[in-house]
Parts: C-alpha cells; sequence; structure tokens
C-alpha cells in the first residue's frame, strides 16, 4: 500500500492548490471578459456547467501532451511516437509527420502478441479473407461465425469453466453482463479500486452497491455481516443474492487480488464471486491461466470469470466464463448479446491462436518462452527499482508497476523527460487515481529483451534524479551500473 | 389509550387554569390580564421547548449480539445466480460459415441473408479487405491500450478526422463498440438533474445511457411530435428553474425497434422553440439516408450545426466495428476526458479504423450504391405490401424493412413465437435468413415485435423476389 510521506502530501497539496487558485483567477477575468462578448446561445444551460471541466480546462491542459499520444505503428516493444506541436501553449496539439523510436513501457502488450505474430498472423489474414471485418449483426441474429463458436469453446478450456460467451468490447463486457445477473433486491460487494466498467454494471444493474476495502478480506467480511443481518434497506428484507466483485491485477496499483482469503470468505457467507481478469489472464500464472493458477485457487470456486483480449492476446472483446447454465441464461438475457455487432471475425481468430500459442498447441514451445520471459522481466525490473530508491506499489509476479509521483509537477516532467530520452512511459492523475497519489505506471511485456530493460532502467534512474522520486533511500553498494556490467558478461 | 391520556390531560389543565384564576383575577402586569390561561399557555410553551431541547427519540437499539449475526448469516440462503431456464425462451441462432455478405453458408447451404445491416454491401469487398491487411501488417490487430496511453494509432486520428470531413462537422471522436457510444455519451453529457426528453422507442444501448445518466428522464409517444411538443411545453412552461438546466431531446433517426424514420425538420422546430438540445443516433441511417449518405440532417436538408451530438455505430453500413460521436468542438473535447466509454477501454482496433476510412472513401466515390440501396428496399416494400397476416409498419426510406403481425397473440412472447416459426421456416425451406427483433428482458421497449428486413444494396433484385415469395407462402401457411 501507499505510505504517503506528511511533507510529500503537504507539498503535493500546495500545488494544486496554488493551480487551484491561478484557474480559479484566469476563470474570473475570463467571465469578465466574457461579459462583451455576444451571446448567442442565450436560453441554453451551457454544455459544461463551471466546476465541471474545471479540471479538464486549467490542470490537464498544460500537461495535455503527456497523454493520447499518437503512435504510428504496432504496440509492440519499440513503438514510433509521434511528434505534436502547439501554437496555443498546449491547448491544441497538431500532429507533425516526425516520429520518434521509443521503447515502451505503457501498452498492455503482456505476452508480446500486439505485432505481427509469425503463428497468428497469418491465420488473421486469413479470417479476415474469409469472413470479412465485421458481420454487422448482433450474436442472437445472424452475428455468430463458426470462429465465434470455437473461441467460446478455446477459452473455457482455457480458463478452466464449462462454458463462455463473447463481446466485442471488455468494458461492454461487464457494463452489460452485471445487470442480467442481479437486479432490485440485490446486493453487490466490489473492491473500492475496481475498474470503471464494473462501477458502471453495478449502477446500471439497479442492486444496491456496497465497497469493501481495497483487497481487504477482513473488511468485505465486516460488510458482508453486516448487511446480511440488515437486509435490505427500509424493509429490511433479506438480499436476494449477494455478488462480490474483485479484479485479478488491479491495473493501477499492480496488486494482486489477495483471491484465497476473499474466496473463503465469500463462501462462508454464501456469496457469489465475479472476477474480472482484464489483466491477469494470459499475462501471470505458471500456463498463463491467470491469478486462479498463480495462487492456486480452484476456479470451480468462482461463479463468473470476466477478462478482456485486449491485453495479453493482443486483440479486442472480452468474455465470461462460468457454467453452462448461467451462459444459457446470458445468451438469452444479455442486451450486449442481443443488440451489439458481434466480435470482429478475425479479432477471434487471433485470441482463437494466441491461446494455441500460449497452450503450446501450435507445436512449439514460444507460449511457455513468453510465459517465462515476463515474469523474469517484471520480477527483475520491479527488483532494480526498489532497489534504485523508487516507490513501487505492487506485488511479485505482476508485470505492472506503478512508480508514485505525487506532486502534479513531476507528472509532466517525468514524462517529458523520458520521452526525451526514448522512453515511452503512462502517467496517471486525478481522475483515474485520486489526487495525491499521482503515478507512472510501468507495463513490462514478454517482448522486452534484457538490453531493452536494462536501457529503461538507465533513463528511469536518470530522469528519477533529475524529478526527485526516488522517495526511498537507495540501497547501498549495489550500483545498477555494476550489477547490469556482470548480467551482460 | 389516547383519548383517556387526553381526557385526563385537559381535566388537569383546566384544574390548573381555575385554580389560577380564582386568585388572580385581576392582576395586570404592564397591561396584560394575568389569567389562568395565560399561566396554562406559558407553562405549555415551556413544556414543549423542554421537549423540543431534548434529544428525539430513539428506539433503544440493542446492536445485534455476534452470535445473532452468526446466526443470520447462517440461515440466509440466497437465490440461484440465475433461474431456470424454460426451453421456449431459448433462441437457435445459425452458425454462419462464411462471410455475412448477402449470400452467406448455413449448415453447408447458401442462403440469402438479411440479417446483416450490411446496407451499403460492403462485407466482403476486395478493396476494404486489402486496406484491412495492409493495416494489419503494419499495426498488428489489438491497439493493447486506452487512447490515452499510447493507444491511439494515427489511423484513428485519420478515421476522426474522415469522418469529421464527411460529415462537415468540425470534429469527431471514435469509440471502440457501437453500442458503448451513446450509453457513454449521454451520462457525459447529461448529469444528475438534468432534462432528458426520450422516444419510448429507443433502443436498449440509449436506455442504459438514460439510466446512466441519473437525469430526470421523460418519454414522449414512438416518433409522435404531437406528443414531443406537449411534453416539452409542459415541462417549460412556467418553469423558471428548468431555464438553469441542460435540456436534451433523445432520438433515433431510423428506429432500430420499429423502422421508423424521425421527422428531423419537426424536431429542429421544437428544439429551437423550447430550447433544448438533440442528442441524435444515427446507428442505420449514417451511410443509408441522404444523396451522398450523410444521413438523416442531408435527407431532411437541414445544416448540421443545428444537431448538437451525433452518434453512430460504424458495424451497420460501414462493415467494419466502434462508433463515433460528432459535433462541435467543445462536444468532442468534452467527451475525451469524461466518457467512460472512450476513457476506460482499449482503443478500436487500428484494421477496424482502416477499414472505416475505406468504406467512407468508397461511398464517397460511389454514391450510385445509395440508389441500388433505394431500389432495393422499395422492391421489398412493394412485394410485401400483401403478406397474409403482415403488415410493413417501417418508414419507406428505412433501410430496415419491418413486418408486424397484423393481429397481435396477445403478448410479445406469445408473437415472437409465431414470427420465429415463420422465420425457421423461411430459412431451412427456401434458404432465407431473416430475424426477428428479439428482445433483451433488460429491454424496456414495449412496442410491438416483428420480423426485421436488412436491406442491402449488395442484394440482387432475384435475392429480393425470392425472400417475398419465401415469406408470402409461409404466412399464408402459418397465419391463416
Ligand atoms: C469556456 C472557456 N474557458 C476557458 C477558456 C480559456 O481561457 P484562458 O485563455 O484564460 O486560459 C476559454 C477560451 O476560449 C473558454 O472559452
Ligand atoms: C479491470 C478491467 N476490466 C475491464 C476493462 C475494459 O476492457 P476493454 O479495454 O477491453 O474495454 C479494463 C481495461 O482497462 C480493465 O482494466
Amino acid at each position: 500500500m501507499v505510505r504517503l510521506p506528511y511533507l510529500t502530501a503537504l507539498t503535493t497539496l500546495f500545488s494544486y492548490g496554488l493551480l487551484f487558485a491561478f484557474g480559479q483567477m484566469r476563470d474570473f477575468f475570463r467571465k469578465i471578459l466574457d461579459l462583451w462578448k455576444s451571446k448567442n446561445l442565450q436560453g441554453y444551460a451551457p454544455i459544461c456547467l463551471g466546476l465541471e471541466d474545471f479540471y479538464t480546462r486549467r490542470l490537464y491542459l498544460r500537461i495535455q501532451d503527456c497523454f493520447n499520444r499518437p503512435i504510428a505503428s504496432a504496440p509492440d516493444a519499440w513503438i514510433d511516437v509521434v511528434e505534436r506541436y502547439s501554437k496555443d501553449s498546449n491547448k491544441t496539439l497538431h500532429r507533425t509527420s516526425k516520429i520518434n523510436k521509443c521503447l515502451n513501457l505503457g501498452s498492455y502488450n503482456y505476452l508480446g502478441f500486439a505485432a505481427a505474430d509469425e503463428y497468428c498472423t497469418p491465420r488473421v489474414i486469413e479470417s479476415l479473407k474469409q469472413y470479412s471485418p465485421s458481420t454487422c449483426s448482433a450474436r442472437v441474429d445472424g452475428g455468430t461465425t463458426k470462429l465465434h463458436a470455437e473461441l467460446e469453446e478455446v477459452v473455457a478450456r482455457f480458463v478452466r469453466k464449462p462454458a463462455a460467451i463473447l463481446f466485442g468490447m471488455g468494458y461492454a463486457t461487464n457494463s452489460a453482463i452485471i445487470p442480467a445477473l442481479i437486479g432490485k433486491g440485490g446486493l453487490i460487494i466490489s473492491d473500492s479500486l475496481n475498474h470503471n466498467s464494473i462501477v458502471n454494471g453495478a449502477r446500471g444493474s439497479g442492486a444496491t452497491v456496497r465497497v469493501f476495502q481495497h483487497n481487504s478480506a477482513a473488511h468485505l467480511e465486516e460488510v458482508l455481516r453486516e448487511q446480511i443481518a440488515e437486509g435490505q434497506p427500509r424493509t429490511h428484507r433479506p438480499w436476494k443474492k449477494i455478488i462480490v466483485i474483485i479484479e485479478g491485477i488491479y491495473s493501477m496499483e499492480g496488486e494482486l487480488c489477495k483471491l484465497p482469503e476473499i474466496i473463503a470468505v465469500c463462501k462462508k457467507y454464501k456469496a457469489y464471486t465475479y472476477l474480472d481478469e482484464a489483466h491477469s489472464i494470459g499475462a501471470i500464472g505458471k500456463s498463463g491461466r491467470g491469478v486462479c493458477e498463480l495462487l492456486g485457487v480452484d476456479t470451480a470456486d468462482m461463479d463468473i470469470m470476466m477478462g478482456t483480449f485486449t491485453k495479453s492476446f493482443g486483440s479486442c472483446g472480452g468474455y465470461i466464463a462460468a457454467s453452462k447454465e448461467i451462459i444459457q441464461h446470458l445468451k438469452n438475457t444479455c442486451p450486449a448479446h442481443f443488440y451489439a455487432t458481434s466480435m470482429s471475425p478475425p479479432a477471434a481468430q487471433q485470441v482463437i491462436s494466441a491461446i494455441k500459442v500460449v497452450l503450446g498447441e501450435d507445436g512449439s514451445n514460444r507460449g511457455a518462452q513468453k510465459l517465462a520471459q515476463i515474469r523474469d522481466n517484471s520480477n527483475f525490473f520491479r527488483s532494480e527499482l526498489h532497489k534504485m530508491g523508487f516507490e513501487v506499489l505492487g506485488d511479485n509476479d505482476s508485470p505492472v508497476m506503478p512508480i508514485m509521483l505525487y506532486n502534479p509537477a513531476k507528472i509532466p516532467a517525468f514524462s517529458r523527460e523520458c520521452l526525451r530520452r526514448n522512453l515511452a512511459v503512462v502517467t496517471v492523475a486525478f481522475p483515474a487515481t485520486p489526487l495525491l497519489l499521482a503515478r507512472a505506471r510501468i507495463c513490462i511485456s514478454a517482448s522486452h529483451t534484457r538490453e531493452d530493460m536494462i536501457k529503461a532502467l538507465e533513463v528511469i534512474s536518470k530522469v528519477g534524479d533529475l524529478v526527485g522520486i526516488k522517495y526511498f533511500p537507495v540501497e547501498p553498494q549495489k550500483h545498477l551500473t555494476d550489477k547490469i556490467q556482470k548480467k551482460l558478461e | 389509550m389516547a383519548s383517556s391520556a387526553m381526557l385526563v390531560t385537559t381535566a388537569a389543565l383546566d384544574w390548573v387554569s381555575a385554580a389560577f384564576d380564582a386568585p388572580l383575577a385581576r392582576a395586570v402586569v404592564f397591561g396584560i390580564h394575568i389569567d389562568g390561561h395565560l399561566v396554562v399557555e406559558m407553562l405549555l410553551i415551556a413544556v414543549i421547548l423542554f421537549q423540543l431541547s431534548r434529544k428525539s427519540y430513539k428506539h433503544p437499539k440493542k446492536p445485534l449480539t455476534e452470535k445473532e449475526i452468526d446466526d443470520l448469516c447462517e440461515e440466509w440462503v440466497p437465490e440461484p445466480l440465475c433461474p431456470p431456464i424454460s426451453e421456449e425462451k431459448q433462441f437457435h441462432t445459425p452458425t454462419l460459415e462464411s462471410a455475412a455478405a448477402p449470400h452467406t453458408i448455413v449448415n453447408g447451404k447458401e442462403v440469402v441473408n438479411f440479417a446483416s445491416a450490411n446496407y451499403l454491401g460492403l462485407i466482403g469487398h476486395e478493396k476494404i479487405i486489402n486496406s484491412c491487411i495492409g493495416s494489419l501488417e503494419k499495426y498488428g490487430v489489438g491497439s493493447c491500450g486506452p487512447r490515452a496511453f499510447y493507444g491511439t494509432i494515427d489511423v484513428h486520428l485519420d478515421c476522426e478526422k474522415k469522418i469529421a470531413n464527411f460529415l462537415g462537422t468540425p470534429d469527431s471522436i471514435i469509440y471502440s463498440y457501437g453500442i458503448s457510444t451513446i450509453f457513454s455519451v449521454i451520462p457525459a453529457f447529461c448529469k444528475k438533474g438534468d432534462i432528458i426528453v426520450a422516444d419510448e422507442g429507443v433502443h436498449w444501448g440509449v436506455q442504459n445511457g438514460l439510466y446512466l445518466s441519473r437525469s430526470t428522464v421523460v418519454y414522449f409517444k414512438h416518433n409522435d411530435m404531437a406528443s414531443l411538443q406537449s411534453t416539452l411545453e409542459k415541462l417549460t412552461r412556467g418553469n423558471k428553474r428548468a431555464e438553469k438546466l441542460r435540456r436534451y431531446i433523445v432520438v433515433e433517426a431510423v428506429y432500430q425497434n420499429s423502422g421508423q424514420v424521425a421527422p428531423l425538420d419537426e424536431i429542429i422546430r421544437l428544439k429551437e422553440k423550447y430550447r433544448f438540445r438533440v442528442i441524435l443516433d444515427e446507428n442505420h441511417s449514417f451511410g443509408v439516408l441522404g444523396n451522398s449518405g450523410r444521413g438523416l440532417a442531408e435527407y431532411y436538408g437541414v445544416p448540421i450545426e443545428k444537431i448538437d451530438i451525433i452518434t453512430a455505430g460504424m458495424g451497420n453500413s460501414l462493415a467494419t466495428d466502434g462508433g463515433f460521436c460528432t459535433g462541435s468542438v467543445r462536444v468532442v473535447d468534452h467527451q475525451r476526458l469524461s466518457s467512460s466509454g472512450y476513457v476506460f477501454s482499449a482503443s478500436l482496433p487500428p484494421y477496424l479504423a482502416t477499414a472505416a476510412i475505406s468504406a467512407v472513401d468508397y461511398l464517397e466515390e460511389n454514391p450510385s450504391i445509395l440508389a441500388t440501396l433505394k431500389n432495393n428496399i422499395a422492391l421489398l416494400r412493394k412485394g410485401l405490401s400483401d403478406v397474409a397476416g403482415l403488415e410493413v409498419s417501417s418508414s419507406p426510406q428505412s433501410p430496415i424493412v419491418f413486418l408486424k403481425l397484423k393481429k397481435s397473440r396477445g403478448s410479445q412472447d406469445k408473437d415472437l413465437q409465431v414470427l420465429e416459426k415463420i422465420v425457421s421456416r423461411v430459412l431451412h425451406e427456401d434458404s432465407v435468413f431473416l430475424v426477428t427483433s428479439k428482445r433483451s428482458t433488460l429491454d424496456k421497449c414495449r412496442l410491438p415485435v416483428g420480423i426485421r428486413i436488412f436491406v442491402s444494396a449488395g442484394h440482387s433484385e432475384s435475392d429480393i423476389l425470392k425472400a417475398v415469395d419465401s415469406l408470402k407462402r409461409v404466412a399464408a401457411l402459418e397465419l391463416e
């Protein structure tokens, strides 16, 4: 967990206070100036009310060049970042034709399937020729091709559940499935750091939503006991059902779910479990089967297993894996199955092929190598960052590692300085994280070589010194360079 | 109980007032007679003040003991996660063995496909497939990240520019999934307290967006402008507060649930009169309506700036996937940080963006396919004008030809069963693939169900006649 030092908290708050004050001042003068402008929208309330987009206008725009950086290549280990310029102090950015080849520490390309792959790409192109990019129809109508049927089988087998159902987007998987499973009179208990798609799905379901402290089985138990004892608000009828929603790897924290403890609590209190493996499926576990395999939890204990194909498998879409009855129920009720265009067939083929590679069914051991590579890369990178004195969140084996920045000024500084040294990193700030806990986030890939890792560490160390984010003491003696020398020999 | 207590109190008060009345009968202080009444009233006020100053009465709350909670938890039995499945509610969906083009293969047999909203017949188009192959080789399949974090590929920006240029709007923004477009756009602009007036026939994506926005939603009768006007009038007349709120009208251009086309000219007149903004979902009209396929605004000759927010899926006429939203720069930029389906989801696979660009290119170069589509629609409607027991209820321009039962069987489920039977026979006996308008149980739309026929420019005259003949034959057998 984050240990926010007192002094850092103070300086961070002060920085935001300053930005806020200046923003307010500029808004004030803007208002006075606008009095003279003609008002052609008489009678309409403004499309964004005063403070709603204050953050965007006055804070985000100053550093927007750190986000949405266009690239002109596959999101592989090295990417071509397109240079942009601004003529109005960052309010609008324009693309140039210049590109900057950078080492990519930002994409969720955990297994390195983002770029053309010797096994997958020919098959994807074949499927594209056979099925075209789209079916223009929903799954329940004319949107089910043989590839969809095959992928459902492959996924079910891969995650070790009896059946599965597909959707064309991970976000919509969560937001359309949850309402089909639970409604009024039901209770959803959600981890406090769950992804926005889960939050929206829970909200859309009409069920009551309660939150438990991030990854705390003890607090979950407390909430469960309290809620079961009290029942529904006002009427005190017993809850119809309770679903506990958790994630495999929390993408902003890099933490693994404390699955065994949480499952034990859920079992004890007869709550159903819903596990979102967006970031963990394919990326962790001995054979890439995700957090259950890594932590030794039987998938039979999990009622609903959700995951996405946008990360490890380098495709698009999402799945739900569960018992045959539940999948059949979803196929009879889930709105995304009825109304959304089915997953693009070539993208389905990409996932089928990628899973075959991971399982070694392509007749090579590339899958096992990829899995070993990402584990090694992640653990090496994490331990080196720790040694340099960075405050790195998350658990071992997790390929996601946030480096805490805190102060708002350090966000663009870190990002721009890294980019200047040809390192593409992701910085995350409010609203994706709490205001005070801005961070940079590294996503490791199996396609990174050891040389890539070492180059990245050198740059990050240098920029870390420059920006002042080595909040912990540097581990004495073992200087990185010595170690690197040894490793390279 | 209460009344006897009242009696006792009244008696006591009477006694007190009488007791005071006697000795103080003539006392006057500062010109006020001090009599029994006054004393009693003072007394009462004092009691009231005393009572008010006390904490409000609460049940003596004894928290449950651990043992009691244990028992409650022990006793609690949850419902199963899904209800038992009844056989008749299951839909049997055919599996396609080739592309969902106007002719496709089901169960090893070639069938004519009227189930795909492939309006321009672009599925299987060689040029588009070749552009996708180029894109796949350069960019891979997925984008492996949301737009903010290196998930913005140059083709996304090109695609956004292409669509904006095509429609003549300042800017546009693409989403990675058609249905997520509208349910993210509505909550990005409408918040708690805002007013939305929506058509009662909108599809589930819109319904979900309306629900997630938490705004005050008022529905008007399906595609009924008199009902829209009276709703707007009711909401705004004499309501000063409404002026300070954001107000939106949410409509679809061609309703997925009925094939009706919204009368945009009338909607624009009303919106300007009552000062509402319009959110228009062009799922089934973009690339279809208007002389060059620019959608409903072109069809009605309305300047596109008059529509504040336009959304559409690209999984229909453009034969790719994803969706877009277009409007002023302000509208588009606001979404880039505030629209959840855009911010929190991986971006559209680049080859699908390339396919969209190629599709728009193709449409710009070959506007004549729209004439073919129009002819096909007209031909089908003409053929279906006298089918036993069924009637065409969609608008003449709609690429979705909607056939509903002349006589409902009493409920949506029963109607659907009848229609499913027809559709299934048409597929198995005559190799024509049609679909009914199946509804998810979460869908709140109550419009009649029907057979939805998606016409494509890729259908030949004989395809259409085949469908007409088959429907006529089977409907006559099933419905008479
Ligand atoms: C609504 C609104 N807010 C803020 C700004 C930017 O203001 P400033 O130039 O003071 O940063 C503008 C500029 O056009 C604006 O229209
Ligand atoms: C936990 C979680 N669930 C769902 C999603 C959404 O997946 P997609 O990007 O495929 O829409 C994400 C994506 O970031 C995620 O982190």
